[in-house]
């Protein structure tokens, strides 16, 4: 079987795709990834469908070793490079596609500019489906590689053994990377179950992400909401993004793995177009809401999609990646700073 | 689908916003049999309708979350759906599946049973007869894959919750608190009082329908002695679902 062996783990990553939104209804949490747009940019760039399998990672990255003829992957999310080992190794950069063949053994550090980023392989990681995705829920042991996240020894299965010769792609325009402002939310559903000066104070303060933080959801840290009709609800669905308040007040933002009902009220929801940047965030990052209407929500999703597009259709020729090793170093002696600076 | 009563159409339901790619179509803000029949009602015929860009409807005890792609749909369209299925729905008992879920209770098996006769002033086996005597809806699934929430339970066994949840639930167990009882599929912490366990897997990944409980489906338990419990417990680990469904229509 070809394969990417995972000499060291890092910090548990997981493979993810789209999720599987369609079976909350049976109690499956939808999982996928958490910054869909970074998982469909690497995969584009590696030729893949925006929701094939990678893998996610978050706070360190993974030593892999290519067992396979060729592989092509991509790193994106991160200014993290891929540190390619051995004599002829070198810094491959984020946001381009690169191929390695047999035996290569690539290190993927720490990433300390980002929550989350992705390592896509042409051709998907190839595990099984678990009803129609291969995203990791790790609670439920669903998905991936037996449920769990990747630790070390495993092999990532690869859907083929070699990968053609083409000209490799990189992704110039990371501005979707570092988009700035306010968390656009919209309010409810159980927005009556607060005091009308916390709402206020929610989209006026600023809030801290807390190291409570993992796929299920992030804990904030800052005014807290008051309940005025106690905080208790019989249970009511969940969707990713919304802002559930417990009986402390503080918020807490679900994520991709959050469960699919429950009890407390929510008081508002981050819009779709805005929940990729929610996987983003690390501890210690602060935040501020906007509040915004279900249309001006909608069409906020319609033009991310717009504009992932046109990230794609515009990535550009990438050189050889020992080149681009070489042009790195003198980058870096020049004192020139990397894209994502 | 039998006709409505006037009753049925008196009070509509509220759409609650949840973000541009959920809404919640509230009937009531309790735990009731008739309110969750409507939810049921009505997930059932929008799943039916197939209306492209709704990705997935979840019943809850009072109320359907309806999720969607706002690139294919829109918040608009969806309630306007909704408000046309509303006079046809039912709250007669949906046309779910009878699982009978064999339990082995009390001992070590049922933790809880002794408390809970205990505390509700009834032997241990009448506790068992009342529990075994009824058949359950499953008014939501939740908390984890393949957990129904099933009701109603006698009032002579309602219970709050614990007061010191458990950090380790067995998969399997049977637990009831206020008027519901559910089976935990897979360990977890859990505060509901536990009367026995079920050789079962209700979730198995193995299976090509892993989860076998859904909204609207209904559940009697009955019950088995250890041996019984432990060939199907040797059949449940082998992958056999040990039991099948029968037609709701068989539960009365």
């Amino acid at each position: 079987m070809s394969a990417l062996r995972v000499i060291n783990a890092g910090f548990a990553p997981t493979i993810q795709d789209k999720g599987r939104p369609h079976v909350q209804h049976l109690g499956v949490p939808p999982s996928g990834a958490l910054d869909p747009v970074a998982l469909a940019i690497a995969n584009a760039l590696v030729g893949n469908r925006p929701d094939a399998a990678a893998l996610e990672l978050r706070v360190m990255g993974p030593t892999l070793e290519v067992e396979a003829d060729s592989v092509r992957v991509a790193l994106v999310g991160t200014v993290a490079a891929l540190e390619v080992q051995g004599e002829r190794g070198g810094p491959v950069e984020a946001n381009r596609s690169v191929r390695f063949s047999r035996g290569t053994k690539f290190r993927i550090g720490g990433l300390s500019d980002t929550g989350v980023a992705y390592l896509a392989v042409e051709g998907g990681v190839h595990v099984p489906e678990v009803y129609g995705s291969r995203a990791t829920y790790t609670r439920s042991q669903i998905g991936g590689i037996d449920g769990r996240a990747v630790k070390d020894g495993d092999l990532l299965p690869l859907a083929q053994d070699s990968v053609g010769e083409r000209s490799e792609m990189k992704c110039a325009d990371l501005d979707w990377a570092r988009v700035q402002g306010p968390i656009r939310v919209v309010l409810g559903p159980q927005d009556d179950f607060f005091s009308r000066d916390s709402i206020a104070g929610l989209f006026t303060e600023t809030y801290a992400c807390t190291r409570e933080a993992d796929r299920m959801g992030i804990r904030l840290d800052g005014p807290a909401l008051t309940h005025i009709k106690g905080h208790d609800i019989v249970s009511d669905g969940i969707v990713t993004g919304a802002i559930q308040v417990p009986g402390n007040g503080m918020p807490i933002l679900l994520l991709a793995d959050h469960q699919t009902t429950g009890g407390y009220p929510k008081v508002g929801t981050v819009i779709s177009a805005d929940v990729p940047r929610l996987g983003r965030l690390r501890p210690g990052d602060e935040i501020r809401f906007q509040e915004i209407t279900v249309e001006a929500a909608e069409a906020a999703r319609a033009e991310l999609e717009t504009s992932t597009a046109r990230v794609i259709d515009r990535f550009e020729r990438a050189g050889a990646w020992l080149d681009e090793a070489a042009l790195y170093r003198e980058n870096l002696v020049s004192g020139v700073v990397g894209p994502m600076d | 689908m039998p006709p409505s009563g006037p009753e049925n159409t008196s009070t509509g339901p509220r759409f609650l916003t949840a973000g541009d790619t959920a809404l919640v179509v509230e009937f009531g803000t309790v735990v009731d049999r008739a309110i969750n029949r409507r939810v049921t009602s009505l997930g059932r015929a929008l799943r039916d309708a197939r209306v492209a860009g709704i990705v997935d409807l979840v019943p809850t005890f009072r109320s359907l979350m309806v999720h969607f792609d706002p690139t294919v749909i829109r918040r608009a369209e969806i309630e306007a759906r909704v408000d046309a299925l509303l006079p046809d729905l039912s709250d007669e008992a949906g046309s779910g599946r009878l699982w009978r879920v064999p339990t082995l209770y009390g001992g070590e098996y049922g933790p809880d049973l002794e408390d809970v006769a205990e505390r509700t002033g009834l032997s241990p086996e009448k506790v068992v007869e009342i529990h075994s005597g009824g058949t359950y809806e499953c008014y939501m699934m939740g908390f984890m894959p393949g957990l129904g929430y099933l009701g109603v339970l006698p009032d002579e066994l309602a219970l709050p919750r614990r007061t010191e949840p458990r950090v380790r639930v067995p998969g399997g167990s049977v637990a009831i608190a206020t008027n519901l009882t559910n089976i935990y599929t897979k360990e977890s912490p859990g505060g509901w009082h536990l009367l026995g366990r079920t050789p079962i897997e209700l979730f198995d990944l193995r299976r090509d329908e892993p989860i076998l409980l859904n909204a609207g489906d209904s559940v009697q338990f009955y019950e088995i002695d250890e041996t019984t419990y432990r060939d199907m417990r040797a059949r449940a680990d082998a992958g056999d679902p040990v039991i099948e469904p029968q037609d709701a229509g068989a539960a009365s």
